[in-house]
């Protein structure tokens, strides 16, 4: 496990957690976990299920408060207690179920608990800019008018990370953006991924799929039943040494099946 | 996603006006889509009306509908807090105990304790903001599902209703009293219905076309001029002639006005304001709603308090008319006429979808079909039966439209 810190574009990071533990009763999500975020990064965090991703998350979102560790902002130390902290902090963070409301159209939801105009709402002022926020992510939408219930679900989470920026948020936070999407929607919303890069905030990005990790993320940060488990650049590193550090052995399932073809091949 | 034009070039196509055509059919694709909204209420108005006026020729007549426009008023009110409440997903089944509080409020303390009629108003519509602030607390608090909460409000209201009253059990209202003129003998002049009428369609047409102005000017979708056009011609029509029609008899009553008036209030409070967004976005998800930083508890007690409230207000209006308040004030059938006129209305039991006209469109399907059995000497027994039946196929709709939208993948 590498002691040194792993980074690619800044010395400072925006948000940095250290030594954080989280304890439901007596199971131990997260133990002395630490983790940063730089500025311009997609930082992955991988691990088997169980491993505290969901967890770290939701004390990033400010859902569950820390039991003990410390957060630092720019380098001061901060609480995150409530999700109106972490918004406040300028961390925004999409969740796996999207947290869109069906019944009102893509403008309403962009804009949901930040509506623009003083008493009454100013549509046209909200419109305008939801057209702005989707051209800047090349994202693709039919009509910003229409309820979300009819868009297809590589076109929600568009509208989920589009709203994430709403606020100017310095780091978005990305829980398994790709899960329930096929083939051609993955690849759009890496490539809205990509962009957000591009726009100088920190993605932190949680997910399963190892093909995803690769293909968008800088640095990939492993956690394995609550610790962490390992820091890469994704450059410098094979599926097989993720795979290790997620089961943490080299010996596991997938390395055995594969030695396993490898002899089956020697042999024939 | 991939085959969906880009914004850029959906901004080329939205930017110029539409044409009329293209209005329709965008209607058209609405209601094959499911997204019904108040169209089968409107249709179905319209035939209840035909049906009634072929059966019946003093259906349609001016005293007739002047009649209909002031049995209206009071349930009315009631039913536009009953959608505010169906809007979050939720059910308030103590308004009719909570307008006949408010009758007995006013009787006592107006008659009995001779206070100012304000006052009285006054503190009635206060104990239904108390009631509706209770309510709220006991649902964000303790997770109470409301049809338990205003179940039991039901009962506990009631017996507070006769308590109020104690042993005078009726209490009649002065017909010379201010309030009891109000809702009995106050009607528009003939001239300032006129008057209105054209404010209304010319304030409608200033608004719209302001509105489309400023789209245009921001590159966003405008509708056609000719549609604006339209709209506030065949609106100012339809005043009009209802306002010269029902000018024939008695002509428009203050408390048709009031109610209207509350209506577009509550419309406005819904469409255009934060508050409003917050009422939709928690009826169609709460947890996104609480997630986007929505006060989602203030939401839930403050559209309790506006519906208890409006419930005490349709209590006094009803008093008024009736001219007394008695134990059976806000008994009987107004608790179900109430949630009913806001389910005929096209508002969703399930929450998220609806909106205050529902109330307006509503509560008149009601009272036309009530009228028009009465005129033919039908027992109430059938006018229970039928506004049932009305009742359910108003939920058939609501049920099938949403069945409808799953199919289209607008559920």
């Amino acid at each position: 496990m590498n002691t040194e810190p792993l980074h690619v574009v800044e010395e400072q990071p925006v948000v940095s957690l250290r030594g954080v533990s989280k304890t439901f009763g007596a199971v131990k999500a997260l133990q002395n976990v630490n983790f940063d975020v730089y500025a311009g990064e997609v930082v992955a965090v991988v691990g088997d299920n169980g491993a505290g991703k969901t967890t770290l998350v939701k004390i990033l979102a400010g859902v569950h408060a820390a039991t003990s560790g410390e957060v630092f902002y720019e380098g001061e130390a901060v609480r995150i207690d409530d999700p109106a902290d972490s918004q406040a902090l300028g961390i925004a963070t999409v969740f796996q179920d999207l947290a869109l409301c069906d019944n009102l159209d893509v403008v309403a939801n962009l804009f949901l608990g930040r509506e623009v105009g003083a008493l009454a709402m100013d549509e046209v002022e909200m419109e305008q800019r939801s057209w702005a926020l989707l051209r800047q992510l090349s994202a693709k939408l039919p009509a910003v008018r229409t309820p979300i219930a009819s868009l297809s679900g590589g076109q929600r989470q568009t509208v989920a990370i589009a709203r994430s920026l709403v606020g100017n948020p310095s780091i978005v936070v990305l829980d398994e953006p790709t899960a329930a999407l096929g083939v051609a929607q993955t690849a759009e919303v890496l490539n809205l991924i990509e962009r957000l890069r591009e726009t100088g905030l920190g993605v932190v990005l949680i997910s399963h799929n190892m093909a995803d990790v690769q293909a968008v993320a800088d640095r990939v940060v492993v956690l394995r039943l609550g610790r962490n488990n390992g820091e890469f650049l994704v450059p410098d590193v094979s599926y097989e040494e993720i795979i290790a550090a997620i089961t943490g052995a080299t010996d596991n399932a997938v390395s055995r099946r594969a030695l396993a073809a490898a002899r089956e091949e020697s042999h024939e | 996603m991939s085959t969906t034009p880009t914004p850029a070039s959906s901004d080329a196509d939205f930017s110029a006006p539409r044409r009329l055509g293209e209005s329709c059919q965008a209607l058209r694709h609405r209601i094959s889509d499911g997204d019904l909204g108040s169209t089968p209420v409107v249709a179905g108005l319209i035939v209840i009306w035909i049906t009634f006026q072929v059966l019946n020729p003093t259906f349609l007549t001016a005293p007739n509908l002047v009649n209909l426009a002031l049995q209206s008023a009071a349930v009315g009110t009631i039913a536009i807090g009953v959608v505010l409440v169906l809007l979050l997903g939720q059910i308030d089944l103590s308004v009719g105990s909570m307008s006949g509080l408010a009758s007995a409020i006013l009787a006592v303390t107006f008659v009995q304790w001779q206070w100012p009629v304000m006052l009285s108003i006054i503190a009635a519509l206060a104990a239904g903001a108390a009631i509706g602030a209770a309510y709220g607390l006991l649902f964000t608090r303790f997770g109470v599902p409301t049809f338990i909460i205003t179940l039991a409000g039901l009962l506990g209201v009631l017996g507070v209703q006769l308590w109020v009253l104690g042993d005078a059990g009726s209490i009649n209202i002065p017909f010379d009293s201010w309030i009891v003129r109000f809702a009995q003998q106050m009607f528009l002049p003939d001239a300032l219905s006129y008057v209105l009428s054209m404010t209304a369609a010319a304030g409608y047409f200033v608004v719209t076309y302001r509105a489309n102005r400023r789209r245009g000017e921001a590159g966003l979708g405008s509708k056609p001029m000719t549609e604006t056009a339209l709209r506030s011609t065949g609106l100012l029509a339809v005043l009009i002639f209802g306002s010269w029609y029902l000018n024939k008899d008695r002509g428009v009553a203050l408390m048709f006005v009031l109610f209207v008036t509350l209506v577009l209030c509550t419309n406005y409070m819904l469409k255009r304001t934060k508050w409003g967004r917050s009422v939709y976005a928690v009826g169609g998800n709460v947890d996104a709603a609480r997630r986007a930083g929505i006060r989602v508890n203030r939401v839930y007690i403050s559209v309790f308090v506006a519906a208890t409230t409006l419930a005490a207000l349709g209590g006094v209006l009803a008093a008024a008319r009736l001219a007394a308040a008695n134990q059976s004030s806000g008994g009987g059938d107004t608790n179900l006429t109430a949630i009913a006129a806001a389910v005929i209305g096209g508002t969703s039991l399930f929450g998220g979808r609806g909106s205050a006209w529902s109330a307006l469109v509503g509560i008149v399907v009601i009272m036309s079909i009530s009228s028009g059995l009465t005129l033919l000497s039908l027992d109430s027994s059938v006018r229970y039966m039928v506004t049932g039946a009305v009742v359910l196929l108003a939920v058939i709709i609501d049920a099938i439209s949403r069945r409808s939208r799953a199919s289209h993948g607008l559920a």
